[in-house]
């Protein structure tokens, strides 16, 4: 019995010890595959995106862009991207099929030509729109797609969040890391710190006016990217999420892609 | 049995729940400065040119789709540059397993740069640019199947869109004016002839590909010297029955990207041929720390009728070096030059283009006939050097 207890006591400390020896990376980790936990089974969403290019002198420039986003559960999600603003690009489409490793699949539909391109996805620092947001800021988030450090736990916005570094593990991003801030109550991305090549800081986005979808999933009405470096800026507006509209594999083909309008 | 079609439209389109309807497009004016005197009595040596073009879409809920898209140009130097031409007036029929096209439309396939060999469904609207990328609005019925094992293309093409040509006033021209008022046809039926293509396309892993026959009119006519009502020598365009096969491949590797398309002709002249060009394009992403992309084009374009070829590539090597500035206005330069294995004959062109403000877009070309001897395709142009200028305004 008295041997009993003390090997209960034992096995007891041994797995507090183990508890409190979860090293800051396997916090981090944890921390990424919750949220990704939380964030599955939306199915598919369409929404319009906007995004306002300010230079440094305070000079803007709009464009306006549809997307629709099917997930796929064992693999990277597929999007269809839509262009409407500037007028000179309007019917421009992009089709990206992300894949949790490895490099995504990418068309661009050419309107003029009614041309389907195959291109390269390697650009993935590469300017988006001639926005601050890079193609590897806007594709699908994947847990596979970084390591992980938890850093430690502060407030941030009013909230009590996370702050944890990823580095990714993809080929030619632009980034050796980034800080991320995100919210222990509902495991929402408030805050993203990009630190470049040369590990300067580089750009911060900011996650703002989270609402909630389907009663369960919470998707940021803006998310206002500013260049650290230069000091342009852009402010993306994500309007009219409508979800579960059906969507399937056959509305993110080469075939689809010539008929967006 | 014909207005069936539009009345069925129109009532589609009147009392079906509209997702989305807008009316688009441009219009643009256009600058042409030829650097030498011409060759031909009656051809200029400067251009102006405004061109109009619209695009109205209709959306359904389904996804089904109505557009209309009017092209109207008009020419100082060229009355047969001043053309309307409906590019596209489509109802596209979308269902879960099959999509049905039906009306005018625009098909484009291939992989390449330099030239557009196996890009068959529409006529060519030379009179636009002689890089052969303006075409006509081309009639058809389109059924497309998409499978888990590819796509299966039917198309059935009822009526042929001849050529268009430079008349007496155009650069860009043989010595002689094509006689587009008394074209040749090789079928009794003429225009009427019933043409029909199949193509297969799939998508695997980093590869595309495409396969295709096609049976009809040629696109491409054969010339034929004779004289006309008058008397006067001429040169007629002879569209000849063909039957084209055509692949084309593109492999994704990285920052690299493969291509190669070709053909195989019967019924063009006396014997068939083949035709390819294959080579690749490689993207140097965010060169020196820019934001600026640097795209390597490298191609080689054969033909096997060789100095035959109604073509200026029968045996050429094409390079072409593409920035892509990726600022606020979208800034692109394009530098190509293709150059004839077996003679000095060589093509330069420059192409820019940068938006201006919202609405507007700016577009420089240049396109440079260097050393082209006597018995090359390009000969008759040899002098037409041009620099084009042209401001689009985008509503």
């Amino acid at each position: 019995m008295k041997a009993f207890v003390v090997a209960l006591t034992l096995f007891a400390v041994l797995a507090a010890q183990l508890a409190v020896a979860e090293t800051p990376e396997e916090k981090g980790l944890a921390i990424a595959v919750e949220k990704d936990r939380r964030d599955n089974g939306f199915g598919d969403f369409t929404a319009e995106m906007t995004m306002v290019l300010r230079n440094r002198h305070g000079q803007e420039s709009r464009r306006e862009m549809r997307n629709k986003t099917l997930e796929v559960l064992d693999d990277g999600d597929k999007s269809l991207v839509i262009f409407d603003r500037p007028r000179d690009v309007k019917g421009t489409a992009l089709l990206n099929i992300t894949h949790k490793t490895g490099l995504d699949d990418q068309w661009l539909f050419l309107p003029a030509l009614r041309r389907v391109k195959r291109i390269s996805s390697a650009n993935k620092s590469g300017s988006f729109m001639g926005s601050e947001f890079a193609y590897e800021d806007i594709t699908s988030e994947e847990v596979e797609k970084y390591t992980y450090k938890w850093l430690r736990d502060e407030a941030f916005a009013g909230q009590e969040c996370f702050v944890s570094e990823r580095f990714p593990t993809y080929k030619n991003s632009g980034y050796t890391r980034q800080v991320v801030w995100i919210d222990k109550a509902e495991y929402r991305i408030l805050k993203i710190d990009y630190y470049d090549r040369k590990n300067s800081l580089l750009k911060t986005v900011l996650h703002k006016e989270h609402k909630k979808y389907l009663d369960q999933y919470w998707y940021p009405d803006e998310m206002f990217m500013e260049n650290r470096q230069t000091g342009k800026s852009t402010r993306l507006s994500w309007k009219k999420y409508n979800f579960r509209q059906g969507l399937t594999d056959g509305d993110f083909n080469k075939n689809s892609l010539k008929r967006v309008r | 049995m014909k207005p069936i079609l539009p009345i069925l439209i129109l009532i589609l389109v009147l009392f079906s729940p509209a997702l989305a309807h807008e009316f688009s497009g441009e219009i643009s004016a256009e600058a042409r400065l030829f650097v030498n005197d011409a060759l031909q009595p009656g051809q200029k040596d400067r251009s102006s040119s405004l061109k109009f073009q619209g695009e109205y879409t209709h959306q359904f809920e389904g996804g089904s789709v109505v557009n209309f898209v009017p092209f109207f140009r008009q020419d100082s130097a060229d009355s047969r540059r001043t053309h309307f031409d409906l590019r596209e007036m489509n109802f596209v029929w979308v269902k879960d397993d099959f999509e049905l096209r039906l009306g005018v439309g625009k098909v484009f396939w291939g992989v390449a740069e330099f030239q557009h060999l196996v890009d068959v469904i529409n006529q060519t609207d030379l009179v636009e640019n002689l890089d052969s990328e303006d075409k006509l609005g081309q009639p058809m019925v389109n059924l497309s199947l998409a499978r888990d094992w590819g796509t299966v293309d039917l198309f059935l093409l009822p009526y042929f869109r001849e050529r268009t040509f430079p008349g007496e006033g155009g650069r860009l021209r043989f010595g002689q004016v094509v006689d587009t008022d008394d074209p040749v046809f090789e079928s009794g039926a003429r225009q009427w002839r019933q043409d029909w293509a199949v193509r297969y396309s799939h998508v695997i892993g980093d590869w595309d590909f495409g396969l295709y026959h096609f049976m009809g009119t040629n696109r491409d006519p054969s010339f034929i010297q004779g004289t006309d009502d008058e008397g006067k020598p001429a040169i007629f365009p002879f569209y000849e029955t063909i039957n084209q096969t055509g692949l084309d491949v593109s492999l994704v590797q990285g920052s690299m990207l493969w291509k190669l398309e070709g053909l195989h002709r019967a019924g063009q002249g006396d014997r068939d041929y083949v035709a390819w060009t294959g080579g690749f394009e490689y993207t140097f992403f965010g060169i020196l720390d820019s934001g600026v992309d640097l795209g390597v084009i490298g191609e080689w374009l054969y033909d096997d009728r060789g100095s035959f070829a109604l073509t200026p590539f029968e045996n050429d090597v094409g390079t072409g070096l593409r920035m892509a500035f990726n600022d606020v206005q979208s800034t692109e330069f394009l530098l190509g030059w293709t150059q004839d294995v077996e003679s000095p004959a060589r093509l330069v062109f420059v192409e820019f283009s940068r938006r201006l403000g919202d609405n507007f877009k700016l577009n420089v070309e240049t396109r440079l006939f260097l050393s082209q001897p006597e018995n090359d395709f390009l000969f008759s142009v040899r002098d037409d050097d041009l620099i084009q200028l042209e401001i689009e305004y985008h509503f």
